[in-house]
């Protein structure tokens, strides 16, 4: 039996164990956002510390910015220009590099951590923000920390942290038509629960993820904390080599094949050993939605909402009030579901491949007149592609606004919000209670393809009925 | 530099029921635009104890008896989503010093101990007992002891359980992880020399 690829990563950035009994994890990689760190920097502010590593750490600016005009400043949200001088001010005198609005590396922190090379596979990378778990696609440990925790990281460049157990997430079949990874990860969730991951990081890996793009890995990674999972990862592999060939912040030439047999050296291997294996089969899986409140509440679009009655005695309640904040019934379909917004963005499919997947649907149709549809590229570069592609015209001709990059109607700390008890069909990861900014907003998380079919019908669809409909199976 | 030894809490608790209590309801998005903590307990709940007109609503924190309660009693996979930090704030802020319920999202119970708030975990029948005893009576003082993590309440005693780690950062005051991760500055510069990543691919690590 060998070590997977999380406990190498894990010993070898293994400072010591501290009295504690927890482990002093070094950090290779810190990626702060203007929420999360002023509050950190003010810390050391207090206790008059300095930043120890500070080309380890990259800033960026994404949840409060807005997505219309967002280089004119002063912002109207006296309380986002606030937020946005104070990290204008920390990374300058702490001496951390920032990719601010102005820059065209600026985007949500994780899409340009991969994008710029700066995720790589055998890191540590944290970041105060949950979805850190997003940059395990690439064979790191990556993990949502908190600010006195971005505190601890910019002072030294380490955590006190309890080593996870480790469970694999062996998933085989090939997507059928109109299947994304979205609706893979938003089944393995419903399966295993949202507190299904408590205490242990995810290994996803089998045939389906092997032929999944990095994009569609990242998706996948990106939503292992709704299923309870601090840290979610994928071995890398040739597909992870050509992805970040090239980028502006990996290794160059020599060193990359260096990087390259390193890389390869450190991925789990068949004999590898877990706390726990698991396996699904996604041969026949249908499109996933949810219909409650959690990411966990969820079926395919050929179920029927379930009654509570189907759930134990203790979870009714819950269910019960799930529905009820939803305005829905059990046993309805949520086909012919009228929605009121449309929502393309994210840290979760934010990225071009799944720009690309909506456009292919939307290409050549108008949205419904009553549906407000927003697209936000998950970063500038993202943003410039889809300039050239073309795909960027195919949006505003279908009726959708084309924004500019950032967090936007994902968590709402931005002009981007849904009002009163609106209806969302969203490419988000939360449809928590309040999550799109109106505390009676209703949010129903699924696939890019799906919120575009779902834009052009006025109403929740199901995608394999579109001719154009595609995968990332590729 | 470490913080205060936490040994036993000890206050008036409340009952707050319900699985899956995320960061969202704990302390709403719009509520996080700041950059600083201070006052932000008035957010707690917000959306729960209040409605739009920022008139309270029926909610147990604002029921009269329960407003002096310091510990909080929950149900299952309490804290889920967000890694916000902003939400074991508003709780410590609104006067909260201590956690007891079936069992906790991990970064959420990760950023209470960084703030020395005890997240103690009962198991569910036990949990259940606890917040029935306490909605019948909220005048009933309840303390912790972090030594043998029992609760004590009127004539009864619960056995609970919390990682060991937790236990000992919250006795031995190394809850506030700073100094000590920095006393270790040799062998963190020691990290640095040796991580392929950080030379160029050239160090070789024994994996």
């Amino acid at each position: 039996m060998s070590k997977n690829l999380f406990n190498t990563i894990w010993d070898q950035h293994t400072i010591r164990k501290l009295p504690t009994g927890q482990d002093q994890i070094f950090i290779g990689l810190h990626l702060i956002h203007e929420v999360t760190s002023p509050q950190a920097f003010q810390m050391l502010r207090d206790r008059n510390l300095s930043v120890l590593y500070p080309k380890q750490t990259f800033a960026t600016i994404d949840h409060i910015v807005p997505t219309e005009h967002q280089k004119q400043r002063p912002y109207n949200d006296r309380q986002a220009e606030t937020m946005a001088q104070a990290i204008e001010r920390n990374t300058k005198d702490f001496g951390v590099t920032f990719f601010s609005i102005d820059s065209p590396r600026h985007g949500i922190v994780h899409v340009i951590g991969p994008e710029l090379g700066l995720t790589q596979p055998g890191m540590t990378i944290a970041c105060g923000d949950s979805h850190t778990s997003t940059h395990g696609a690439f064979g790191a440990i990556a993990m949502g920390i908190g600010t006195s925790q971005v505190r601890d990281v910019l002072a030294s460049q380490c955590l006190a942290l309890n080593r996870p157990k480790v469970r694999k997430i062996e998933i085989k079949g090939k997507p059928p038509k109109g299947i994304y990874a979205k609706d893979i990860i938003l089944k393995i969730i419903a399966d295993l629960t949202v507190k299904g991951g408590i205490g242990y990081a995810y290994e996803y890996s089998g045939q389906t993820i092997e032929y999944l793009s990095m994009e569609a890995r990242m998706t996948i990674c990106n939503m292992s904390i709704e299923g309870g999972a601090r840290m979610g990862y994928i071995n890398p592999d040739e597909k992870t080599f050509a992805y970040l060939q090239k980028k502006e912040y990996s290794p160059k030439n020599d060193a990359f094949e260096r990087a390259k047999k390193y890389w390869l050296s450190i991925a789990s291997k068949k004999d590898a050993e877990y706390d726990d294996i698991t396996h699904i089969d996604i041969q026949d899986l249908a499109p996933r939605l949810t219909w409650g409140i959690h990411p966990g509440q969820g079926i395919s679009i050929e179920e029927n909402i379930p009654s509570p009655q189907a759930f134990s005695a203790k979870e009714r309640n819950a269910v019960e009030h799930a529905l009820t904040h939803m305005r829905f019934k059990s046993g309805e379909t949520l086909r012919g579901k009228k929605i009121d917004v449309a929502f393309i963005g994210s840290c979760t499919n934010g990225r071009l491949s799944d720009l690309r997947e909506a456009a292919k649907i939307l290409k050549g149709n108008k949205i419904s007149p009553s549906v407000r549809s927003i697209a936000v590229p998950g970063s500038q570069d993202i943003a410039h592609q889809a300039e050239e592609e073309g795909i960027a015209d195919i949006f505003r001709q279908s009726g959708f606004q084309w924004r500019e990059a950032g967090c936007s109607m994902c968590l709402a700390m931005n002009p981007d919000k849904l009002e009163g008890h609106q209806l969302c069909a969203s490419t988000s990861n939360r449809n928590f209670i309040g999550r799109q900014g109106s505390p009676e907003g209703r949010t129903i998380l699924m696939s890019p393809a799906m919120v575009a079919a779902a834009a052009l019908a006025g109403e929740i669809v199901d995608i394999r009925k579109q001719e154009d409909s595609n995968h990332e199976w590729k | 530099m470490s913080g205060n030894n936490i040994q036993q809490i000890t206050g008036y608790a409340v009952p707050l029921l319900g699985d899956d209590i995320d960061t969202d309801q704990i302390l709403p998005a719009r509520y996080m635009k700041t950059v600083s903590f201070s006052g932000i307990g008035k957010y707690l709940f917000y959306d729960h104890r209040f409605d739009q007109d920022a008139k309270e609503k029926s909610h147990i924190l604002n029921e009269k008896s329960f407003k002096k309660a310091s510990i909080l009693l929950v149900n299952k996979n309490f804290g889920c989503g967000s890694s916000r930090e902003h939400a074991p704030q508003a709780l410590y802020d609104y006067g909260f010093r201590a956690i007891i319920g079936e069992s906790f999202a991990e970064i959420f119970a990760g950023n209470c101990l960084m703030l020395g708030i005890p997240t103690l975990t009962l198991t569910e029948e036990k949990i259940r007992k606890l917040q029935e005893e306490v909605q019948l009576n909220s005048t009933l003082t309840l303390s912790i002891e972090i030594n043998t993590l029992t609760v004590n309440i009127g004539p009864s005693v619960y056995n609970g359980s919390m990682p060991k780690t937790f236990q000992e950062s919250l006795l031995s005051g190394m809850w506030d992880s700073i100094g000590l991760l920095l006393s270790a500055r040799e062998k963190i510069e020691q990290t640095v020399q040796s991580l392929p990543y950080l030379n160029n691919f050239i160090k070789e690590v024994d994996v």
